[in-house]
């Protein structure tokens, strides 16, 4: 297929007649053995499945090729092996959804009711097999009962399965079960589990809202046999629960929750690469260089590396091109190409010269709409002095075509009336500046998603609409004018806010990419809570690790720091901030392009179970600093620790994530010091996610007692002589039970401060739970909502050291792609304020999510800051004097075009 | 200049975190070959219905 030529009409794939099984809809419908996987592909062309194509498999056919109108099929094409020369490989392999059909333990193979999670995900879809109607793929009739299994392929070390926690599932399951919930409001959806692991940023919430306000059942429980009832397509499951009772349930489907796995062909590719992997087949990383594979220079980054979900994802992938930046920092732009710049040409004093093309988009239009008669109206419309028709307006020889075009007819404004202004609008901008014109002197008109596609059993009226929309496209396009783009210098100096490992990692970075730094921290030293910490739960020392930090911090003359800090005022957008600080009685001046905020979250400091008015009662953190200084153990004879304190409570009702882990490799190493010690950890749910499970695995092996307790009944904490006695209910047995325990250590939460003076400062946001919030929760966690402002940390939510060292070198990166343009050019089409409308009634100002408006103090009139205005049309619609005005969506524009079909 | 110091990048793999490394590098002013698979990117997270916790389409 050349993607030059295929301008993914579908004609090929309606002629096709081979169908095929659609692997994209997991198996559920079926597609041609030419195709598209779905409509918003990228790139949106269709391609031949060389195993299922009739002419490659028997050498006959070739429909598609002689329907195609742009000859766009080969079959003659032969595979070439391309060489590429390049600095940094990085490597994003993904994972694949494990096959439960490799050790069929519930009867998934013969039964179309039992579904995978992936397949469920297709099934629930608008664009899947049942455009997202939720029926059984048996009968197609609608569930009243949906059980979720948990686990299916993870946690488990039998054949076939693997014995890492897939760390997705949990909340995937709980998604599945709130949407299947809105679908069917009646549905009775229970989840079957081990423990429920919603450790993210959160994401606690959100299965506290399906297990409370949406009666989603949990049930904690071991699932021994799932057998079909009768042919009706249901199944009974069979289940010990959390009490050991065995149960038994009958639901009408089944949704299998697969883990992730790593694909075989991945495991031979890294093989190839000569890099390491682990006995899973995922990429071998450290704690402290997250992202590095075991090979000079190639990062790997995403599912390859562990289960992980979006967000950790997207941070992994921005911290590889933070570490890509670091090593190839000397040859940044030297490989890069510059698009042609064509000098603009001054249309001042013209009258309206319009030329209007009208798409046939193959048939996709010209089936439906009277192409030719849509062309000879645009004609008749004031100020058109050309017009014309094109099979397919976004095809190379058609751009090149409409370029001159362009220039021979002496067109000051063009329209083009095909598709989407969504994904066509900035090639057809291109086309113009090309000729000459501003890239805002293009108007489009959609007569195909908005005409023919929805009008296609009447060709009169769908002709009819057609010309309407093109002739307020060119009412409108008169009123057009050409917009400024205007470049603004920024300024190549960042300010990092927090001096703990995140802030101290983010400057390393972005110094090692050429960039000086600017690190303000409040307290009188650097290294935050890391210099507490004693091991990784991969076993690293963090000392070692840290002192090396230092060192470079110390060595690199780009990296300035300020301790005893505190900020007085920040001035500025984008580009060009001014920040005023006063450290140790000295007030300063900072000047900076963009900023990273990575000032940290605290410990919780427990006001129960006797913590402060015992020496045998600590905090995690402290159990850490005293094993960072070898302090003796050797008396505690029994240890016992209490997980979720002062997490997932009512007050604050998230996971600190950190938490389990950090007990149970603890508790380990106190139990290779010492055997025959007695180590109790008191916990909700064991939230070991990814590989943490083998620690997990490895903890309960050695002995250490794992006991279920529930923190909404009181945890009796007291002390008789030298020792702690717990008295709490073991929710496994239903029974109270007495430990008495030397030690007592308090897994207590990570917490973030409430009035937190930065939120006023930066203007940025926090979330529910205080932490800060970013620009979007799965794409953007790195960015914050304002422009030039970046995240990293546990200011960002709880995580381990090496989570935050990704995420520092995330947020490096992401400010790199600020830096390194050394300019901004900012939109044209953006809001300005006529000062003599404007009544000082300021609900711009409160009303715009990106805090473009502001009331200048001078004039005493509302003024929009260009650096921060994104175009959304907010303020215009709000200001009651009409005051405000959209370059490129004036009120007179907009007018023109109702105007125009009145 | 030295075989490590090309500014190019090659990103293996064009589902969500191959398109940001992609983005990400070539916005820092590297240039980029992405390569996948599969006839068009966006891996796994293309399949997702809807994503958690806020349910906002896949797409």
């Amino acid at each position: 297929m050349s993607l030059e030529k295929c301008i993914s009409c579908g004609l090929c794939a309606e002629k096709c007649p081979k169908k095929v099984v659609n692997a994209y809809d997991e198996g559920l419908s079926k597609r041609k053995a030419i195709y598209i996987d779905y409509a918003q592909a990228v790139p949106l062309k269709y391609s031949i499945d060389p195993d299922q194509c009739i002419y490659i498999q028997k050498k006959r056919c070739k429909l598609c090729e002689k329907i195609c109108p742009t000859g766009a099929i080969d079959f003659e094409e032969q595979a070439t092996q391309i060489r590429l020369r390049v600095g940094v490989v990085i490597l994003t392999l993904g994972s694949q959804a494990y096959d439960p059909l490799k050790w069929d333990t519930y009867g998934y193979k013969n039964s179309k009711n039992i579904l995978t999670s992936l397949e469920f995900e297709r099934v629930l879809s608008a664009s899947g097999p049942y455009e997202g109607h939720l029926i059984r793929p048996l009968d197609k009739k609608e569930p009243k009962k949906i059980a979720w299994l948990q686990c299916i392929g993870s946690r488990d070390v039998h054949i076939g399965a693997n014995g890492y926690c897939s760390g997705i599932c949990c909340t995937n399951s709980i998604k599945g079960a709130i949407l299947a919930k809105d679908h069917i409001k009646t549905l009775d959806a229970a989840i079957f589990y081990i423990d429920i692991r919603t450790y993210g940023k959160d994401l606690e919430r959100y299965y506290n809202y399906a297990k409370n306000d949406l009666g989603i059942r949990f049930i904690k429980s071991k699932i021994t046999t799932i057998e079909p009832v009768n042919a009706d397509g249901n199944h009974l499951l069979r289940y010990i629960d959390a009490s050991g009772q065995r149960c038994e349930e009958e639901f009408d489907m089944v949704v299998l929750s697969v883990g992730l796995k790593i694909p075989e062909r991945s495991k031979a590719l890294a093989r190839i690469l000569d890099i390491d992997i682990n006995e899973y087949g995922f990429a071998r990383t450290t704690s402290f260089e997250p992202v590095e594979t075991t090979r000079p220079g190639v990062y790997v980054c995403g599912t390859f590396q562990s289960p992980k979900t979006i967000p950790s994802a997207v941070i992994d992938a921005s911290a590889a091109s933070g570490m890509a930046g670091s090593l190839l920092a000397e040859s940044r732009w030297t490989n890069t190409k510059t698009l042609e710049h064509v000098e603009e040409r001054d249309i001042r004093g013209e009258p309206p010269r319009i030329g209007i093309f009208v798409c046939c988009c193959g048939t996709n239009i010209a089936a439906y709409v009277d192409v030719p008669k849509v062309v000879e109206y645009a004609k008749t419309l004031p100020y058109v002095v050309f017009a014309q028709q094109n099979l397919f307006s976004c095809s190379q020889d058609t751009q090149d075509e409409m370029t001159q075009i362009i220039k021979d007819q002496g067109l000051n404004r063009v329209v083009v009336a095909a598709c989407t202004p969504k994904t066509h609008e900035p090639l057809f901008q291109m086309t113009v500046s090309k000729a000459g014109l501003n890239k805002y002197l293009f108007e489009m008109a959609n007569i195909r998603n908005q005409c023919s596609w929805v009008h296609q059993s009447d060709m009169i009226l769908a002709t009819t609409k057609a010309k309407d929309l093109v002739k307020m496209a060119a009412a409108k396009a008169v009123l057009y004018k050409p917009l400024a783009e205007p470049e603004m210098k920024v300024n190549q100096q960042v300010l990092i806010v927090g001096g703990g490992v995140a802030g101290l990692e983010a400057a390393k970075n972005l110094s090692q990419q050429g960039y000086v730094t600017y690190v303000i921290e409040k307290s009188g030293q650097l290294g935050g809570h890391t210099k507490k910490l004693y091991k990784t739960w991969q076993g690293e020392f963090i000392k070692d690790y840290f002192d090396n930090l230092m060192d470079d911090i110390n060595d690199e003359t780009q990296i300035l720091y300020w301790l005893n800090a505190q900020i007085l005022s920040v001035e500025g957008s984008i580009g060009n901030f001014r920040t005023t600080i006063l450290s140790n009685g000295q007030k300063r001046i900072l000047s900076h392009g963009v900023v990273i905020i990575a000032s940290g979250a605290s410990q919780y400091i427990p006001a129960e179970y006797l913590y402060g008015k015992s020496d045998r009662v600590m905090t995690s953190l402290e159990l850490e600093q005293k094993l960072s200084n070898n302090t003796d153990f050797k008396s505690y004879k029994t240890i016992a620790f209490v997980q979720c304190v002062g997490s997932r409570n009512e007050k604050r009702p998230y996971c600190s994530r950190v938490c389990c882990t950090q007990s149970i490799k603890n508790a380990i190493l106190l139990k290779q010091m010492d055997a025959g010690r007695q180590i109790y950890i008191l916990y909700r749910d064991i939230r070991t996610y990814g590989m943490r499970e083998d620690l997990y695995r490895a903890a309960r092996d050695m002995g250490i007692h794992f006991i279920r307790y529930n923190n909404d009944k009181t945890l009796q904490v007291t002390q008789n002589n030298d020792l702690i006695k717990l008295e709490f209910t073991d929710i496994v047995l239903r029974r109270e039970m007495v430990i008495e325990t030397q030690l007592l250590v308090l897994a207590s939460a990570v917490i973030a401060e409430e009035k937190n003076s930065l939120v006023k400062l930066f203007k940025i946001s926090q979330n529910e739970d205080h932490f800060f919030a970013e620009a979007h929760v799965k794409l953007r966690p790195n960015d914050f909502a304002i422009d030039g402002m970046f995240l990293c940390g546990i200011a960002h939510g709880p995580k381990t050291v090496g989570e935050s060292i990704t995420q520092a070198r995330a947020a490096a990166a992401r400010a790199v792609t600020v830096l390194s343009k050394k300019s901004v050019s900012l939109l044209g089409t953006v809001a300005y304020v006529d000062p003599t409308l404007c009544s000082q009634c300021s609900v711009c100002v409160s009303i715009c999510p990106y805090y473009a408006p502001i009331f200048n103090l001078k004039t005493k009139k509302a003024q929009i800051q260009h650096t921060l205005c994104k175009g959304c049309g907010l303020c215009v619609a709000s200001c009651r004097s009409g005051a405000i005005n959209l370059n490129g969506f004036e009120t007179s524009e907009i007018l023109d075009m109702v105007k125009s079909i009145l | 200049m030295s075989e490590k110091n090309i500014g190019s990048v090659l990103v293996l793999g064009g589902g969500i975190s191959g398109m940001q490394a992609a983005i990400d590098c070539a916005n820092s002013g590297f240039y980029v070959y992405l390569v996948d698979s599969s006839p068009s990117i966006g891996g796994m997270m293309a399949k997702l219905n809807k994503t958690f916790p806020t349910n906002d389409c896949a797409m």
